[in-house]
Formats: structure tokens, sequence, C-alpha cells
């Protein structure tokens, strides 16, 4: 080899070099299977200028109709999400490994992955069929989809607690649900509180959208507006459920903040 | 001296907790009372249920070669797709939502909108939008689900980038290195793992969703889902429904094993 070593700054790293050739190989794979051409997103820009024109002026006409969407959709949010809470905190104290015996931990488990294993679409579809089209379908998928999560993030929490306490109460002779009240709740009620927040602002998210397959709520309004043509109307929902997410979100960070002060 | 009596919280933090119980309590009440439940369907719903899982039983394994495994591998890669695509749009709103990079309150305020509006609409709603305007497909979903994760990515690779240290960058702009190079060499080791974490997570996400958002027409293993509900198959939809399962359990696994090498 010759003598001229030069001395670079940053040695290339040819590892990661290979690697983003492989993801664009990737691209270059997918596109092809999923029949992805230059010729189809033009025209489809076309399309969406067209779209876009005849969402706007937003038509609010018939805010009566989406007034009571809007509330039944927040209706199914606020009962999913105090069922789902109060179902998923028994669910998540049996998970939690450090204060149940195998034979609690095991089941609470597997009832929390196979809530957290679907999409919510797919409960909510699952669930129109076995009690029919409104929101009582909507309101079961997110009471599953509460408890996927909640219950999860829940026995987590548990398991990251202090001991001593527990171990003090039991000392004591404290019956278990003293234990419970005294030892482990005020350990991880903060957390609780967010992970509750969180769900509701989510629950929110998702309840707009479980009409969509018949779940009830403003999802479906949404949907019959799509496939009439409606996209002036269409325009408008979009707003309402935008608003409705925001102000979801706003609520949550009230909450969070008087609870943690 | 009078006897002082401690008390974990003011009156006035008290009386806000008080409310927000209050105004829950009274919220869910209002909400019980008015959402219209038809009571029969409750009681029916069990045996509804187990009827239709009687009807699932067993998964139609026969149908998988010819309908199931073309529309699953589409599903995956509207899910990697989406989730590049997703990257490649999230990485300027980024840029301009970390205030030590873009420190324009104006801009830093456009890019939060962006994200939030990107994260209000919901992945089937963005479907129905795409769809609207691409017509069915894949195409449309590859896009829905880019542009539902801008949200999710832009902000937080936003947040890793607010938190990088100062010092490289300061280094290299003393040197004089041209803002291409101070971003690759100065931010981009910082922001790197975070960067990856954030990939992995939202891929191991929208493999989940690239399964549903066939419902409405936007492509994948979700069309087939749609088209063997609609035509009471339900031995094909529990076939369905478990490749879908099987799916999201291996990407779980497979996030989680990159996640440990990597990070």
């Amino acid at each position: 080899m010759s003598a001229a070593i030069t001395r670079r700054a940053f040695k290339p790293n040819w590892l990661a070099r290979l690697g983003w050739l492989a993801v664009i190989g990737y691209c270059v794979i997918a596109l092809g299977s999923l029949d992805i051409t230059w010729d189809r997103f033009v025209i489809g820009l076309e399309n969406g200028a067209k779209f876009l024109g005849s969402m706007i002026p937003p038509n609010f006409e018939r805010w009566k109709l989406l007034l009571g969407n809007l509330l039944e959709t927040l209706e199914i949010a606020v009962i999913a999400s105090a069922f789902g809470v109060a179902l998923s905190l028994p669910i998540g104290l049996a998970a939690s490994r450090n204060l149940m015996p195998t034979w609690a931990t095991w089941p609470a488990r597997i009832v929390i992955a196979i809530c957290r294993s679907f999409h919510p679409v797919i409960f909510a579809i699952l669930f129109v069929k076995a009690v029919g089209f409104g929101p009582l379908a909507g309101i079961l998928t997110l009471v599953f989809a509460s408890i996927g999560f909640i219950g999860k993030l829940f026995a987590e929490a548990i398991e990251e607690i202090s001991l001593k306490p527990v171990e003090a109460c039991r000392a004591a002779g404290a019956p278990f649900m003293s234990v419970i009240l005294y030892a482990v709740l005020p350990q991880v009620l903060n957390r609780f509180i967010g992970f509750a927040t969180y769900q509701f602002d989510a629950n929110i998210r998702n309840s707009t959208m479980v009409g969509i397959v018949g779940a009830g709520g403003i999802g479906g309004t949404l949907f019959a507006a799509f496939q009439r043509f409606d996209y002036d109307f269409l325009a408008a929902i979009l707003i309402s459920i935008i608003v409705l997410v925001m102000l979801g979100e706003y609520l949550a960070s009230i909450v969070k903040a008087v609870f943690n002060d | 001296m009078t006897s002082r009596t401690w008390e974990r919280f003011t009156p006035a933090q008290r009386l806000a907790r008080f409310t927000i119980y209050l105004v829950a309590v009274i919220a869910l009440v209002v909400s019980m009372r008015t959402v219209q439940i038809v009571p029969e369907f409750l009681y029916d719903a069990p045996t509804q249920m187990a009827d239709m899982f009687e009807r699932m039983w067993p998964p139609d394994y026969a149908y998988y070669p010819g309908g199931v495994h073309e529309a699953l591998v589409e599903s995956m890669h509207i899910a990697g797709m989406g989730t590049i695509l997703a990257l490649v749009m999230s990485l300027p709103v980024a840029l301009l939502a970390a205030k030590n990079i873009t420190p324009v309150p104006a801009l830093n305020w456009l890019a939060r909108l962006i994200l939030v509006s990107s994260r209000s609409v919901n992945t089937l709603v963005w479907a129905i939008l795409f769809v609207a305007v691409f017509g069915p497909g894949a195409l449309a979903g590859t896009i829905a689900i880019g542009f539902r994760s801008i949200g999710f990515c832009g902000k937080l690779l936003g947040e890793a980038l607010e938190e990088c240290n100062k010092g490289p960058v300061e280094a290299l702009k003393a040197a004089g290195a041209p803002w291409p190079s101070i971003f690759l060499k100065a931010y981009w080791p910082q922001v790197s793992p975070a960067f990856w974490g954030i990939t992995l997570f939202r891929w191991d996400i929208n493999v989940r969703e690239s399964a549903v958002i066939g419902l409405v027409g936007a492509g994948g293993i979700g069309m087939a889902l749609d088209t063997a509900i609609d035509l009471f198959r339900w031995t094909q939809v529990s076939l369905i429904l478990l490749c879908i399962f099987a799916v999201v359990i291996v990407a779980e696994i497979v996030v989680t094993k990159i996640r440990q090498k990597i990070i």
C-alpha cells in the first residue's frame, strides 16, 4: 500500500451504508409489488385538488345532526373510559407478579394480551355482529381496548413499587385489602391517573372511528357523507372531530395538572 | 400556641380534585342515561357471541394460499412503506418543531399544528380521504399510514432533537462546517438511537393499523376480511383473524429483539 494515508475525521460506516442500501432496495421491491406508480400519483394529485375544492367551504348546515353525533361520540368515550378503568384496576393488580401468585397472574396476563392483540376496529366489527349496530358495540370495543392498555401499564407500575410498605403492613397483620389500599395504591395513584386521563383521550380519538364499522358515534355519519360524495359536510365533520380531540387533550392536561401538584 | 393540624392538600387543591370527581361522575351518569342502548341486545350478547364463535370454528385453512397470503404480504408492505414515508415527511416537521434548531416561534407553531392535526385524524379516516383521492388500493393505504404517523414520529423526533447536547454543534459551527455536515455529524449521532427506537415502535403500530385500513378500501388484508364478513364466510373470517394475530405477535417479537440489539 502506498504511504499516502489520508486521515479522515469521520470513518465511513460500511455496515450502516449497506443497511441504507437494503432499505432502498426494499422500497423498490415494495413499490413494485404494491403497484404504486408515478402516473397514479399524479392523477391522484389532480383528484386531490378537486376533492379539496369540493370540501371548501365546509357545510355546517346540518349542525344539529353533527352535534348529536359528537355528543354520542363523547358519551361512548366517557362510559368506555369509566368501565375500562374500573375493570383494568383489578385485572392489572392480578397481573402484577410481585403481589400475586402465579395462578392469578397468568389468566390476567392472557386477558390483557387478548385485549391488546387486535386493533380496536376488529373488535368493533366483532361486537357489531354480536350486539348489533349502535353505541353499545362501540362502548364494548373501547372497554376492551382500555383494559389492554391500562391493565398492562398498571401491572408494570405495581411491579416497580417499593415492597417495604407492603411488608410493614403485612407484618402489622393487615388484611389483604388494607395492604392494597394503604401500601400499594398510594405509590401508584399518580401514574394511574396519568394512564386513565391518557386513555380517556385515546378513547375520544377512537370513538370517532368505531362508527365507520357501525359501532355508533360520529364515524358512521362521516362514512355516510363520504359515500354520498357530501364532501363539504365531510369537511365540517373532520373539523369538529379535530376540535373534539383537542378539547379532550386539553381536559386531560387539566386533570393531570390538578392531580400532580 | 394553638395546635396546628397538618394537611396534605390546600383547600383549593381539595376543591379542584372534588370538582373533577364530581364532573366525572355527572358525565358518566348523563352519558349512561342518554346513550341509546337497546337492553335486549345486551342480554342477548353472550348467546350471539357464542353463536358467532361456533360458526367461526374451525378456521378454513385451505383458504390461505389463494385468498390470504398475497393480501397479508401487501399489508406488510403497506406498513413498511408507510413507516418510511412517515419518517421522510416527519423529519422536516421535526426540524421545524425543535426550538433549538428553528428559533422562530411562528414556524414552531406551524409544525406543532401539523403534528396535532396528523394525530387527531384516525388512520381509518385518513384512509377514507386518500381512497377518495387515489382510488381504492395500496397507494391510498400507504399514504394514509404515512400521514397518520407524521404526528407520532415528528413529535418524538422533535423532542429528541431538542434534548441534544450543544457542544458538538458549536464545535462544528466554530470549524465552519456547512449546515448539512452539522446535522449529520453533530445532531444525527445524538438522535439516531431515538430515531431507530421511534421507527421500530411506529412500524409495530403500523403493522396493526395496516391490517384494518382495508375495511374502507385502502388495500391489504382488511379488504379480504371485509369481503369474508360481507359474505358471512365465518370460517374464512377466523382464519384471517388468526393470520393477523400471528403477524402482530411476530412483529412484536422482532421489534423487541432488534431493540435489545441496537439500543
